[in-house]
């Protein structure tokens, strides 16, 4: 009977696509809005992922996420190297300066000074250029956001200048450095320069990135230097968390998204939900000829599965491939990079469209069951 | 009497069947004590006005509903001592259904229609449509078979539905106004084409109607009026079965 039910779904054409669209377009929306979410919230983070070097962060006890910082006093940089297990740390430097370009135009950016011995924490991701320049005098690496955004419609090109803090800098090389959660250009320069950039303050140290020893885990080594110094010691996944958390507790992002992802879901569920039910309604006759005739409830609960199964499989499928066309054409924008459609966004998307179809399932078998098969004589 | 369904002549005898719907002062009474029966090689009409009680009786002698009270076998066998899924698959089993308005899948081909009871009953999908289409053929549908109901005009459609009443050689075919939706001449074309394809010796066939232009098809004619069978009347149509004929002799007028 399993042809018979699909026939039976797809032998009225408008309500068989408007069932699946209703999926699909429900499917796209949770997609497409919980990755965006997800991905908005996972850029606060984005100069701490960044650092592939570290493992652990070390800040001032009160420090919440990467935008709020306190800096630190130069010794302690001396303190947390000599915590047992540390393999090695180093300064880094956050601050946001003015960069200005020759023709006038400017923009304040994120400006991470790194290690000037090391340089641990410069981009890995070139698209132009090479971080090992940053040894050159006043020189900075800027991402390729910030480039376009301080040169816009100009070609990816080195040896540019910008002036900040009444300093001429050259770009040495373009980034390609994940999106932060403002779009500012960041930029990249040795620890000893950025500081001159913004202009010296009497402490300037605003983290102390630093790498544990072989055999010595990073949530380990954070608790030695907490314990040892005093100071707040997190591994690179808890400062992403702590920042998403920071965000997630004192901004409107989850409540507007929050809101968008509820009536996707309503919407979807609602719409998709009602159109199933009344697709059985509306072949309640049909249910009552083929239960007269001699067909089981089992059978017919199993034929309503397979058609509810049947719509939700492919209007799960189509709603996915549109959010990850959605993502393909959008990753190619500088504005949206980085957003890709999320393994877990699709999972729980799957899971929430499993519970319409259940749903929808329950209802629609419940008429058919309580049906009386006499009803065909009506 | 009842005892005389557990002979071969009756496919169906009813004694004294009651029902009722709903209760206290909405409590109606739909049939009231019918004594009517059914013979195997006949076309037996059940006929009356609008409200009284046909489709009730025949929804109960096709275990599509319970009687209140009374005494009923169908086949040989009283329904309700038959557990539910033992009843729906008497049903699959035995019974051809005929409806007012066909109820065709709208969605399926007219040979995919007529093989839905063989599907039910697990025959193979490509098995059961060529033994529909051959049914089909023989109805004079063989150019229809691949056709939608929505394409068939309503003599053909009825005509699919006669195929699907037959093509698991059921021994009962309960027909419900077959008529109703057709013209006169449609009409007289299904009741011709069910009185030569689907009466035989080991089948009965129970329609229910109110054509009068279609009576002279049928062996019996039974009238029923306010929940009650009031009169029976025997046809010049000799019976298929010759044991019902004989068993019309004993047949009277009440």
């Amino acid at each position: 009977m399993n042809f018979v039910a699909l026939r039976m779904l797809t032998g009225d054409r408008a309500k068989y696509f408007g069932l699946v669209f209703a999926i699909a377009f429900c499917t796209f929306l949770l997609e497409n809005q919980t990755t965006i979410f997800a991905s908005i919230l996972k850029r606060t983070a984005s100069q701490i992922l960044d650092v592939t070097d570290a493992e652990v962060w070390v800040m001032d006890q009160k420090t919440e996420y990467w935008e709020q910082t306190k800096a630190l006093k130069d010794t302690d940089l001396t303190r947390v190297r000599g915590v047992p297990g540390v393999l090695w740390a180093v300064r880094l430097f956050k601050g946001n300066p003015v960069a200005r370009t020759r023709s006038g135009k400017f923009a304040v950016s994120f400006l991470i000074g790194l290690d000037d011995a090391t340089l641990a924490g410069a981009p890995r991701k070139m698209l132009l250029g090479s971080w090992e320049r940053l040894r050159e005098p006043d020189s900075v690496i800027i991402d390729e956001a910030g480039y376009v955004l301080l040169y816009p419609g100009e070609p990816l090109e080195l040896g540019r200048t910008l002036e900040m803090n009444d300093h001429l800098v050259t770009i040495v090389g373009i980034s390609d450095a994940s999106a932060p959660f403002v779009s500012l250009p960041v930029m990249h320069a040795r620890y000893s320069k950025a500081i001159d950039f913004l202009g010296r303050e009497r402490t300037q140290l605003s983290f102390v990135i630093a790498r544990p020893e072989p055999g010595v885990t990073p949530a380990a080594l954070t608790e030695r230097i907490q314990a040892t110094t005093g100071l707040k010691a997190r591994t690179t996944g808890e400062f992403m968390w702590d920042c998403v958390r920071y965000y997630l507790r004192n901004t409107g992002i989850p409540v507007n998204f929050g809101i968008t992802i509820a009536v996707a879901l309503i919407v979807g569920a609602v719409v998709g939900g009602q159109t199933f039910y009344l697709f059985t309604i509306e072949n309640l006759k049909q249910f009552g000829a083929l239960k007269a005739i001699g067909v089981t409830n089992p059978r017919l609960i199993g034929m309503i599965l397979l058609q509810a199964f049947s719509a939700g499989i492919l209007g799960f499928a189509l709603g996915t491939g549109m959010a990850a066309t959605f993502f393909e054409i959008t990753s190619h924008m500088l504005a949206t990079r980085g957003i890709a459609l999320l393994w877990q966004c699709v999972a729980l998307t799957g899971a929430a469209i499993l519970g319409v179809v259940i749903v929808a399932s329950i209802l629609s078998i419940r008429r058919v069951l309580v049906l009386e098969p006499a009803a065909v004589f009506r | 009497m009842i005892g005389a369904a557990n002979g071969h002549d009756f496919a169906v005898s009813c004694a004294g069947v009651r029902k009722s719907f709903g209760a206290g002062e909405t409590k109606t009474e739909a049939l009231r004590g019918v004594d009517f029966d059914a013979r195997f090689g006949q076309l037996t009409f059940l006929v009356g006005p609008s409200g009284c009680g046909k489709t009730t009786l025949i929804s109960i002698i096709a275990g599509l509903l319970d009687r209140s009270s009374g005494e009923l076998a169908v086949l040989g066998l009283r329904p309700d001592e038959l557990s539910g899924g033992e009843r729906v698959r008497f049903r699959r089993r035995n019974l051809g259904f005929i409806f007012q308005q066909y109820n065709l899948l709208p969605s399926l081909t007219a040979a995919e229609n007529v093989a839905v009871p063989l599907l039910a009953a697990g025959v193979p999908r490509r098995q059961a449509v060529r033994r529909a289409t051959d049914l089909l053929a023989r109805l004079g549908l063989e150019n229809r078979a691949a056709a939608r109901p929505a394409t068939l005009s309503g003599g053909q459609q009825q005509r699919v539905a006669i195929a699907r009443a037959l093509v698991h050689e059921p021994r009962l075919i309960v027909c419900d106004e077959p008529t109703a939706a057709l013209d006169h001449e449609n009409g007289e074309a299904v009741l011709q084409l069910l009185a030569s394809t689907a009466v035989n010796p080991d089948r009965a066939v129970i329609v229910v109607t109110h054509d009068s232009r279609v009576f002279h098809h049928a062996h019996r004619i039974a009238r029923m009026d306010d929940g009650r069978i009031v009169d029976v009347a025997k046809q010049a149509r000799a019976s298929l079965s010759p044991a019902a004929n004989g068993a019309e002799t004993h047949e009277e007028d009440r």
